[in-house]
């Protein structure tokens, strides 16, 4: 073509973009000596992924008067799950060393630096994770921080992490209160995870609760969400039941 | 998303930054400080991608303190400056550019007030006034209508309110509190934050 022959696009070796497979890479930027320069530096380096990686769960974390609460749906939706894995196993090789090594427990805030400036290198790459460190120490007390692979690092009184994590914060944001007693708080962090298990196709099955304090951790047996719909379908309609007996 | 401003009087620089730390569509914390203190008399302003700015702004800390240990005496803020702008130039074309974009405000003993620009793609002015993010482009008319050199500490809190009422009548997000320091030769002060647009 014509312009083609202007432009001489046929005489120089083309490099074709892949996804606008017929359009040649000098027609988005101009040809230079070292036009890698223009691009973003991960651009070539990306393998091609055999399938979307979806990163489905519902996580939260929040401090009261009576410690930290964690709690988690069981779902684990491929991907991310996976490198969360790996990096726990990683962080908490190195926190182990790190007490052995120098006779004294990493801060929370310590391990949260740690976690972050180990994941940098990676940060352009697949690599997706995101984590929230709940616990105590006695430099900070109570303590919740978010870690994240983007390098996000946020110390924070509320998070919650995930894809069910919007549907999480309409509930917790409305209910959560410094004096809670430690029961509310445990029902609190179930309710949100239910109602985003509930909303959220890559949440459910059960929910983990974990409950933080200056004296340690302590486990809630893991419980199905599914018996808790019903429970909730059986309230509901009892309460339904009751209100129109009363008119 | 995210509002970074400096305003410079004769003997003072005043700095605002937004309190919201955003992933996606969620605020993650609704008091967050971008402000990293470098020396006495400097502030470093920093806002961009998730991980960059902290990384980055702490790197620069850390190395303004350092000079400090090894010399025994500050960097200016000029100095500064373009010390941060020389690191972000260097990263610029590597595999791991910094996307961050920064206010650096301070006061020289012998230059007085200073507030300098810098954007990721490393440029760098000295500016008497300067902000960043969207709500830069509200504001920076307002910046060039009522800004005075001569402008007293009061003015100048009064044309930064100015600045974030505007912001909150026609940006598209919500920013309800900013943090406010004042710099000057007394070293970095608190300022009240401002909540204009929290109900």
């Amino acid at each position: 073509m014509a312009l083609e022959d202007i432009c001489r696009f046929k005489d120089r070796g083309l490099r074709t973009s892949e996804k606008n497979s017929a359009i040649p890479l000098d027609f988005f930027t101009p040809p230079s000596a070292n036009s890698a320069s223009f691009c973003l530096p991960n651009h070539s380096t990306t393998v091609r992924r055999p399938f979307p990686l979806s990163h489905g769960t519902t996580t939260l974390g929040f401090i009261f008067q009576g410690g930290v609460i964690a709690a988690a749906d069981t779902r684990a939706s491929a991907g991310g799950g996976a490198d969360c894995m790996l990096w726990e196993r990683i962080l908490t090789r190195e926190i182990r060393l790190y007490q052995l090594r120098h006779r004294r427990r990493l801060s929370i805030r310590g391990t949260a630096k740690l976690l972050s400036f180990m994941l940098h290198p990676f940060k352009g790459t697949e690599v997706c994770v995101a984590l929230t460190l709940c616990g105590w120490d006695k430099e900070a007390g109570d303590c919740l921080i978010y870690v994240c692979s983007d390098g996000a690092r946020l110390q924070g009184d509320i998070f919650s992490v995930g894809s069910g994590s919007p549907y999480a914060y309409g509930v917790l944001d409305g209910g959560l209160k410094w004096s809670l007693s430690k029961d509310e708080a445990i029902s609190l962090a179930r309710e949100a995870v239910f109602r985003a298990t509930h909303r959220d196709a890559y949440s459910g099955n059960n929910v983990d609760l974990f409950h933080i304090t200056a004296q340690g951790w302590s486990q809630r047996k893991r419980e199905d969400l599914k018996e808790e719909y019903y429970r909730d379908m059986e309230k509901r309609s009892k309460d339904r039941r009751e209100k129109i007996k009363r008119e | 998303m995210e509002y970074l401003i400096g305003i410079q009087g004769q003997d003072f620089v005043l700095v605002a930054a937004d309190n919201v730390a955003a992933s996606s569509i969620i605020q993650m914390k609704h008091d967050y400080d971008k402000m990293f203190k470098l020396s006495e008399k400097i502030l470093l302003l920093c806002v961009g991608e998730a991980g960059d700015t902290v990384q980055f702004a702490e790197y620069i800390q850390k190395n303004v303190q350092l000079y400090k240990m090894r010399n025994g005496y500050e960097l200016s803020p000029a100095a500064a400056a373009n010390f941060t702008r020389k690191n972000l130039a260097d990263y610029l074309r590597s595999r791991t550019p910094y996307h961050v974009n920064l206010l650096l405000a301070g006061y020289d003993d012998s230059d007085g007030p200073g507030l300098y620009y810098m954007d990721y793609l490393s440029s760098l002015a000295k500016a008497p006034f300067a902000a960043h993010g969207y709500g830069a482009f509200l504001t920076l008319s307002i910046l060039d209508r009522y800004y005075r050199p001569d402008l007293t500490r009061d003015e100048a809190v009064d044309l930064l309110k100015k600045c974030i009422e505007e912001l909150n009548r026609r940006f598209i997000l919500n920013l309800p509190s900013f943090t406010v320091r004042l710099i000057d030769k007394e070293g970095i002060h608190d300022l009240e934050k401002l909540t204009l647009g929290a109900k």
